[in-house]
């Protein structure tokens, strides 16, 4: 069955018009935009599951196609408005649309500065987020993933800590230096087509572009600068654990749960297809840099003593997973001459992907619960909290466990699929990325030694409040979707399929 | 026939409870919340009866089904789902019936605890999770299992959060598991490498192709696959069976509450790696080396840690010790190819072991929560019927003829005798002379706490007393099976093809085949028995042990000056712990503190981040120096300037 209206524009304008009515609102209709905000989020989750339904598995062509005519002076600069999903971004809009609404009802009575411009900020970037994913035209992809900046910048800008200034400033230069290679090589891609005759930003009509190795390789460099900044990848990571650290708890959320899946993203949708070639030659690199994320972060992650930087190590390390698993395929080739495994690592890419966005985020909002009631984010702070907060302890403890990989949460699968799928590549590599279970329980679990279990360690603990309702129901849902995905992952599985079976012969086919 | 709805009644009965009396603890309150985890656990107790009792008596087949598919990747199809034979019935019996008896103690021994409820779905928490590690039919769901039953030990261990030392041991617990989980991990994928599946039946079916297979893991040095499988598997085994050298999570584990000490740290989960080896028996019968491992890890554990078991004063880590020692005899057991032999000694152990924990917790109860032995003494004539059972306990641990102990460890060592691996004489010296040492430590437990003169000061009202009912009626019927569950069981079980297909032994490693040989009925079997060394040995010690702790108080105190050396190292458990916490825990601080203070901000934000930051920022330094604002300067630049292109145009 189709939808007759476009539901990928819908997706992507409602939250943004939304954010723009809380803009004109102003701050004296705060109570109002609070709940204009919810409804907009939530009726946006509603229609996107939309997606899921009407979403068909049986194939690995873009679906909800939208596209109309954008830029267009013919010879000079060709650009249209083109949607459109498949199984890679779909569930990824999915976990967008999805984590928003948390964000806002977590935020509810938290901010109290310009709280109506904060959550205008947010519904504003859900809509450029969700365009990110849906974008089949690379010109307009390259706007909205820029344009996605200002609004991160600004939360973080206005809503952030104490030194909020040096970390927006790194993280936009950061983010924004990468992501300028990438222009460049999206425009040499653009004169190719015109060479060949149709001018065209499609990414589809990338995919066809004839590109000799050298070629390649420097494209795909490029690219890999910017993605790896954005996932991040060591060593370009730095600027996300003083981002996480400075950003407002939803922006963390955001952060962690969202904006960081744009570089995975950008690997399978951009990188991988139109370089297929070059990866041969560098997917060393990218896989030692993802091994040095998984061991080397998690060692650092270990001494961290912020709550907030120790999870936004954790991330990078997590995210490690990601461009491991993504990037398989070509040593699985060389090693054995099939693609046998090159599927399963690109999709426990994806579930890890999903699986971090929402256990990140819950460990950023139980980072928020307790710092909306200490204003700390020392772990020396702190020391049994259980005592005081017995039912947050339970969920805390539950996502920390997740964060470990725990079987039966979402955060086993994705490893599990990775590592099963590298041991095709290279026992080291399954080896190295195995030692995650011993690292990630380590740093996580320690934390929660310290902060959670314990004797009532100081007057502020022991004047702790329980969750009230409204916490009590973000991290409810957030924990009723890690148990699920972790109990019953074949439906997201399910719809990824046919896209990554796809993908998997589309880089397995020189263009040479 | 056996029914998918009676299997998945037996593991969603417990998880159901503990969910009840978990989230609606408050609600239900602490009579209800113990009422449904025991009926849950009685139900699938039942039920677990009943169906080892179809497959024993009215021989249906094994079932092996799946209940749904987890995931689907690569053509490669992840379900959930349960194989059923022989070796899993016995696990589900005794695991639910050792749970049972441990649910209703803890009435009794939690009474008091402002955690009630939240023990009680912990402890069906774990029934759960141990019953899908058992019933499981392919290697995810033995993870699942596996990593679930880590996780409520954790969770056990760490009960009483606000002691320091609860939730250190809980934490090392986890981690060192992890260390094993590690192996585990590896081994599945190995597995998936070589067979393409997860599943029992299509693994076992492949195990000559992996056989076939050789592995380089370092340059240069070819592996057989098989080898490699088997070790990482058994890496994992080490982990939660607690041998040398992660054992050492489990002394510490005595932190929790002694009915999970019973439950989790003696009887059931500490045995999955022994289950997992046995399950696991077609593909280690493949790979010698393999075996060879096993009957080394497990002889050293089986003596060594027994060893520990003579020096430590609290009750419960002695029990601890000769947990990890007994656990030492059941790897020894596999890797001998006695699968069966080995799956006995759980058994039995299961039963006397809980026996013994429940015990010494009644004592800790009786007692006003003290746990030296060297303030107990006398307690006999206070707490009989603890004596009693205890007594029953420790003459089945040591292996008196006769009682259940015997038969299962009598054929372990006689089994290892007949084995033809290279480790094997290693291995048989090891578990004889432990027979010795398991007499010494557990008749010195017996005389220090329930003999003797009376070491604790009490007045009236503090008087030690016996526990009440629901305390004792589980030491009870754990003390009936102690005794006679091998005499009645032992012919069956392991010289009647009891386990048929679940378990696989080359012909040429059957050593079980070679002990059958001696075996004429377990009357005989007593008989025969006086025959070899080990009875002796075990009277030895327990004289020895009398001799020391009742006759001549005074000798072990000297003999622990004289030999001080020998007593240190014993004393402070051959220095793993220390070793340990300088490599492991302090080294890797150490490196993830080099690591993100060089690494991270040094090089990349000092050199890298704001280093070029700062180059911009002294370049524009310099450049604003040629921005002056004097007209002259720029129009004498404009002249230098002008001269350079004029003087390259025309010398060029």
């Amino acid at each position: 069955m189709e939808l007759t209206w476009p539901i990928l524009s819908v997706l992507i304008w409602l939250p943004i018009a939304g954010g723009v009515a809380m803009l004109a609102l102003g701050e004296r209709g705060v109570v109002l935009g609070r709940w204009v905000a919810l409804l907009t989020t939530a009726v946006t989750f509603g229609i996107s599951t939309l997606l899921w339904v009407y979403f068909d598995s049986s194939t690995a062509l873009m679906q909800f196609g939208e596209e109309r005519a954008w830029i267009d002076i013919p010879g000079t600069l060709v650009s249209t408005y083109s949607l459109g999903v498949d199984g890679i971004s779909m569930p990824l809009i999915l976990l967008t649309t999805f984590i928003t609404p948390l964000v806002v009802i977590a935020s509810w009575t938290v901010i109290e500065k310009k709280p109506a411009q904060y959550y205008a900020a947010f519904l504003i970037l859900e809509g450029l987020m969700i365009g990110v994913f849906a974008a089949l035209d690379a010109l307009l992809f390259y706007v909205l993933w820029e344009a996605m900046l200002i609004p991160m910048f600004i939360i973080i800008g206005i809503w952030g800590g104490p030194r909020r200034v040096y970390a927006t400033i790194k993280f936009f230069l950061y983010t924004f230096l990468g992501s300028v290679l990438m222009l460049v090589s999206l425009i040499y891609l653009y004169q190719q087509t015109c060479n060949a005759g149709q001018c065209s930003y499609l990414i589809a009509d990338f995919y066809d572009v004839p590109l000799d190795l050298n070629t390649q390789i420097v494209i795909f460099l490029a690219f890999l600068t910017a993605f790896a900044v954005k996932v991040p990848m060591w060593p370009v990571h730095t600027w996300l654990p003083d981002a996480h650290v400075e950003a407002p708890t939803g922006g963390s959320v955001i952060l962690a749960a969202i904006m960081l899946k744009m570089g995975g993203y950008g690997f399978l949708r951009f990188s991988l297809p139109i370089t297929p070639d070059a990866p041969g030659t560098l997917d060393w690199l990218v896989i030692s840099l993802s091994l040095i994320a998984v061991v080397y972060i998690g060692f650092v992650a270990l001494v961290q003593q912020d709550m907030k930087k120790l999870i936004a190590y954790s991330s990078i390390a997590h995210m490690g997973f990601v461009t491991l698993g993504s990037f398989l395929t070509f040593e699985l080739m060389s090693v054995n001459g099939d693609t046998r495994g090159a599927a399963m690592g690109i999709e426990g890419a994806m579930v890890q992907m999903i699986s971090h966005g929402l256990i990140s985020g819950a460990l950023f909002f139980c980072v928020g619960v307790l710092y909306d009631r200490v204003h700390s984010r020392e772990i020396n702070a702190y020391g049994g909290v259980v005592n005081t907060m017995p039912i947050f302890a339970a969920f805390a403890v539950l996502f920390a466990l997740a964060n470990s990989g725990l079987p039966a949460t979402s955060g086993f699968v994705g490893e599990f699929l990775v590592i099963v799928a590298s041991f095709r590549a290279d026992f080291w590599y399954a080896f190295l990325a195995g030692l995650t279970l011993i690292l990630g329980a380590a740093y996580t679990l320690w934390m929660v030694k310290r902060v959670i279990f314990g004797a009532v360690a100081n007057d502020n603990v022991a004047t702790l409040t329980d969750l009230n309702a409204r916490e009590f129901v973000v991290l409810g849902v957030l924990a009723l979707a890690v148990l699920a995905l972790g109990l019953w992952p074949a439906p997201m599985l399910e719809v990824m399929h046919k896209t990554v079976e796809n993908l998997v012969q589309t880089i397995t086919t020189p263009k040479l | 026939m056996l029914q998918e709805s009676i299997l998945l009644t037996i593991v969603l009965a417990p998880l159901f409870a503990a969910i009840v009396a978990g989230l609606g603890g408050r609600v239900i309150g602490r009579a209800g919340a113990h009422s449904v985890t025991i009926a849950g656990v009685a139900l699938s107790f039942g039920l677990s009866a009943y169906v080892l009792w179809q497959l024993v008596m009215d021989g249906v087949p094994t079932y092996d089904g799946s209940v749904y598919t987890w995931l689907v990747s690569d053509g490669i199809r992840m379900e959930v789902g349960f194989l059923v034979d022989h070796l899993t019935a016995l696990m589900m019996t005794v695991v639910t019936f050792v749970s049972l008896c441990v649910h209703v103690y803890t009435i009794g021994y939690m009474h008091d605890d402002p955690g009630y409820q939240r023990f009680f779905s912990y402890i069906s928490l774990f029934t759960f999770s141990m019953l899908m590690l058992v019933m499981s039919n392919n290697f995810l769901q033995l993870f699942f299992g596996w990593e679930a039953v880590g996780v409520v030990s954790y969770l056990l261990i760490g009960f009483w959060y606000t002691r320091p030392t609860a939730i250190f041991a809980n934490l090392k617990a986890f981690l060192v598991n992890r260390v094993g989980d590690f192996g585990f991990v590896l081994g599945i994928a190995a597995i998936v490498y070589y067979t393409n599946s997860l599943d029992y039946s299509t693994v076992f079916g492949l195990r000559d192709v992996i056989a076939a297979d050789t592995m380089q893991i370092f340059p240069g040095v070819e592996w057989q696959a098989m080898t490699v499988v088997c070790i990482c598997l058994f890496i994992g085994a080490m982990g939660k069976s607690a041998q040398v050298p992660l054992h050492v999570w489990l002394p510490d584990s005595m932190e929790g509450p002694t009915p999970i000490s019973a439950l989790i740290h003696a009887a059931t989960m500490v045995t999955a790696g022994i289950f997992m080896v046995a399950r696991m028996s077609p593909l280690f019968e493949l790979s010698e080396t393999a075996l060879n491992t096993v009957l080394f890890i497990g002889a050293t554990t089986a003596f060594f840690m027994g060893l520990l078991g003579i020096v430590n004063n609290d009750i419960k880590r002695v029990i601890a010790y000769s947990t990890l020692s007994q656990l030492g005899y059941m790897t020894v057991g596999l890797g001998a190819s006695a699968y069966a032999g080995a799956i006995f000694h759980l058994m039995t152990h299961a039963f006397f072991k809980a026996l013994l924990f429940l015990a010494a917790g009644s004592v800790i109860i009786g007692m006003h929560h003290e746990q030296d032995m060297r303030k107990m003494g006398g307690l006999k004539k206070y707490m009989p019927i603890t004596y009693w059972t205890a007594l029953i306990g420790s003459v089945a641990l040591i292996a008196v003829p006769g009682t259940s102990g015997f038969f299962s460890k009598d054929i372990l060592i006689d089994a290892v005798g007949e084995s033809h691996l290279a480790m094997a004489p290693y291995a048989y010296w090891s578990v004889l002379l432990g027979v010795f040492v398991t007499a010494f430590y557990s008749f010195r437990l017996v005389f220090m706490t329930f003999h003797g003169e009376e070491r604790f000061h009490a007045d009236e009202h503090h008087k030690p007393h016996e526990s009440p009912w629901v305390v004792t009626l589980p030491l009870i019927l754990l003390a009936i099976p102690s005794l006679v569950i091998g005499w009645l069981t032992v012919e069956r079980v392991l010289f009647g093809g009891y386990f048929g297909n679940a378990i696989a032994v080359l012909p040429a490693h059957d050593v079980l085949e070679h002990v059958k040989e001696e075996f004429h009925g377990p009357a005989q079997f007593v008989v025969h028995a006086f025959t070899g060394p080990a009875v002796y040995l075990a009277a030895a010690g327990v004289l020895a042990a009398w001799y020391l702790y009742i006759k001549r108080t005074d000798l072990p105190g000297q003999i622990a000056e004289r030999l001080s050396a020998l007593y240190k190292l014993l004393a402070n458990k051959f220095y793993f712990d220390e070793l340990y916490q300088a490599v492991f825990a302090r080294g890797s601080r150490g490196v993830g503190t080099a690591l993100w203070r060089v690494g991270d901000v040094a090089l990349i934000d000092g050199g890298m981040v704001n280093g070029s930051a700062r180059v911009v920022g002294w370049l524009s330094g310099l450049l604003r120096h040629l921005q002056s604002g004097y007209l002259y300067h720029y129009a004498f630049a404009m002249v230098i300037g002008l001269s350079a292109l004029l003087a390259w145009y025309v010398l060029r």
